[in-house]
């Protein structure tokens, strides 16, 4: 236990020093304050739209964002130091593997967990002076929870591509096609399912697919708590054949701890 | 002797492609200091890894300290091995103390004797600076500070010298002959260097995965029966015309003799007889001259083989044993 948090307070002081946190808290935090005022823009009203409006955009950029951010700043984690050496030279210590990556998860994890609860928790601290209204807690602890949990899953997904490469740019090149993948090709495949088949898949179908990405999980968990007005799209039909809340946040959890664990049991088998 | 250190019992590993080490015994006992020897990818990184228990061995046995080094059991054993891996490069935006700090508390030590191993490997002035401001030798002492890390029972280093300047490298060997003093084993891993044959007390010679040649200095150059260099001056011709002495004489230089090991005190003896002798200068083959012989005479071998039809390494492992 103690060599996990020595390991986790290395790389969260890393993600410090890096200015990992100040970036990523900065842009989650003028993305979400920008949405939250100008939201409202498109259909000609300046201030603060509805919560679910609100919340719905967030998850929509979030889902891009998240991915994106916890794939670059975790997939040099295992193959950088593989590369400079020191992943060998730190075996020889009392240390284990799963030590090593969970110290790393948790450190890493903390940086994303933390820059998603300051960044997005600013802007529902703004819309609770705007609106006054203790809804908004709720809505943005269910939507910052998930987003955590989002983020803690492309980490681990990031930590599988660091495991599986042997080359830092390959690994860079990987991460780029795995968030490509999740967040834009997965919704247009089943987009295209959707519309291209005639009888293809039906509702339950269509919801089972999605959770074979953690991203529509996360959307499906945002969006199916509000009204549907502001939700279009393959979501909205999956929507309504939709799973509980909690059983989609236990899908999310799972896309967290099972990559986690194959990426233990790949860096047991790595030859060094 | 009695509870060795480090002993392998035919131990290799060989990979899909590749036989990296082939059957290997040796022990090493407490206090002692081995030196490792061999050309790049001669096996003696993997024979490093094997004994850190970083792989397993594919056959035979490896132990440390009484366990395999790989096992649950040897856990503990882990903070009392200190390593030094060829080519590190410690993570550049954190300073030297950082970087050594996190290494300690790994090993259950604490920055306090983070901060006495940078004084003792000299870097202390540059301790609060990053590590990529660091030039090449300032970040070897920085990997040996990290491999003197609570005063390792077993110390395995990977071409130690390398980057460091005549003063650090004295103040090395002093280290390791201290550390040896202290009851510590270590195991130099290095191309043949000057210098260090008066820190080791034995010396293994390894070439593409097998073992050439274990033993003391004198045992090795008994065994390559590589002749003393013998110079005289101011005999001129006395030495060419003396029968007991001109077949000594080196084909290449009329000065030098070439003399086996065994007749070297006879050939002396009957030089100081002669008159005229004002100076002789006696040099025993170093470890250079060792190690090259025991590469070439594997060479030859291997040629040998290979007009036989034997060349295909798996035969050749089988035809050795």
């Amino acid at each position: 236990m103690k060599q996990i948090f020595i390991v986790a307070n290395k790389e969260f002081h890393d993600g410090l020093r890096n200015r990992w946190l100040v970036s990523i808290t900065l842009i989650f935090a003028l993305l979400s304050v920008g949405l939250t005022y100008f939201g409202a823009a498109a259909s000609g009203v300046l201030g603060v739209a509805s919560l679910s409006t609100t919340v719905a955009s967030l998850a929509s950029l979030a889902v891009f964002l998240i991915p994106l951010i916890a794939l670059l700043l975790s997939y040099d984690s295992f193959v950088g130091e593989q590369e400079s050496g020191t992943l060998l030279l730190l075996l020889t210590y009392p240390l284990s593997k799963s030590q090593l990556l969970l110290g790393k998860f948790i450190g890493q994890g903390g940086i994303i967990a933390l820059a998603t609860l300051l960044g997005f928790g600013a802007s529902a601290l703004l819309l609770y002076f705007q609106l006054g209204d203790a809804d908004i807690f709720s809505a943005f602890g269910l939507f910052i929870f998930s987003a955590i949990l989002l983020g803690l899953s492309f980490t681990a997904i990031a930590y599988l591509i660091s495991l599986s490469v042997s080359e830092k740019s390959k690994a860079a090149g990987f991460a780029l096609i795995t968030w490509f993948l999740f967040a834009l090709a997965f919704d247009l495949a089943l987009l295209a399912l959707l519309v291209g088949v005639e009888e293809g898949v039906s509702q339950q179908g269509l919801t089972q697919l999605m959770m074979l990405n953690p991203a529509d999980v996360f959307r499906l968990i945002n969006l199916s708590g509000l009204d549907a007005s502001g939700v279009n799209g393959a979501l909205a039909a999956a929507i309504n054949a939709s799973l509980s809340q909690t059983q989609l946040i236990a899908v999310l959890a799972a896309w967290v701890v099972l990559p986690l664990m194959l990426a233990i049991f790949i860096f047991k088998k790595k030859k060094l | 002797m009695s509870n060795p250190m480090v002993s392998l019992v035919d131990a290799g590993k060989s990979y899909a492609q590749l036989d990296a080490l082939q059957t290997i015994t040796m022990t090493l006992g407490e206090g002692e200091v081995l030196g490792l020897f061999g050309h790049n990818g001669a096996g003696k990184t993997t024979m490093m890894k094997l004994i850190l228990g970083v792989i397993s061995p594919t056959q035979g046995q490896v132990e440390v300290m009484g366990m395999a080094p790989d096992s649950k059991e040897a856990w503990h054993c882990r903070s009392k091995v200190g390593y030094l891996p060829e080519n590190v490069s410690f993570y550049e935006q954190l300073t030297g103390l950082e970087v050594l700090t996190y290494f300690a508390k790994l090993k259950g030590f604490s920055k306090k004797e983070a901060i006495e191993l940078l004084e003792q490997v000299g870097i202390t002035y540059a301790m609060k600076r990053q590590v990529k401001t660091y030039s090449k030798g300032m970040r070897q002492r920085l990997g040996l500070a990290q491999a003197f890390i609570g005063e390792p029972k077993l110390l395995l280093l990977d071409e130690p010298t390398v980057g460091l300047d005549p003063i650090a490298t004295r103040d090395f060997y002093k280290t390791v002959d201290q550390l040896k003093a202290n009851g510590s084993s270590v195991i130099l891993c290095s191309h043949v260097l000057p210098g260090v044959e008066q820190h080791i007390d034995r010396a293994m010679i390894l070439s593409s995965g097998k073992l050439l040649a274990m033993g003391t200095l004198s045992e090795l150059r008994q065994q390559a029966a590589l002749p003393v260099t013998i110079k005289p001056s101011g005999l001129n011709g006395t030495v060419a015309a003396n029968t007991k002495l001109n077949g000594f004489l080196s084909s290449s230089c009329q000065q030098t003799l070439m003399v086996p090991e065994h007749e070297k005190l006879m050939v002396l003896k009957e030089l100081l007889s002669l008159d005229g002798l004002n100076d002789i200068h006696v040099e025993a083959a170093n470890l250079e001259q060792v190690y090259q012989h025991f590469l070439l005479e594997h060479k030859l071998s291997e040629d040998e083989l290979s007009k036989h039809g034997l060349s295909q390494p798996k035969q050749v492992k089988k035809g050795q044993g």
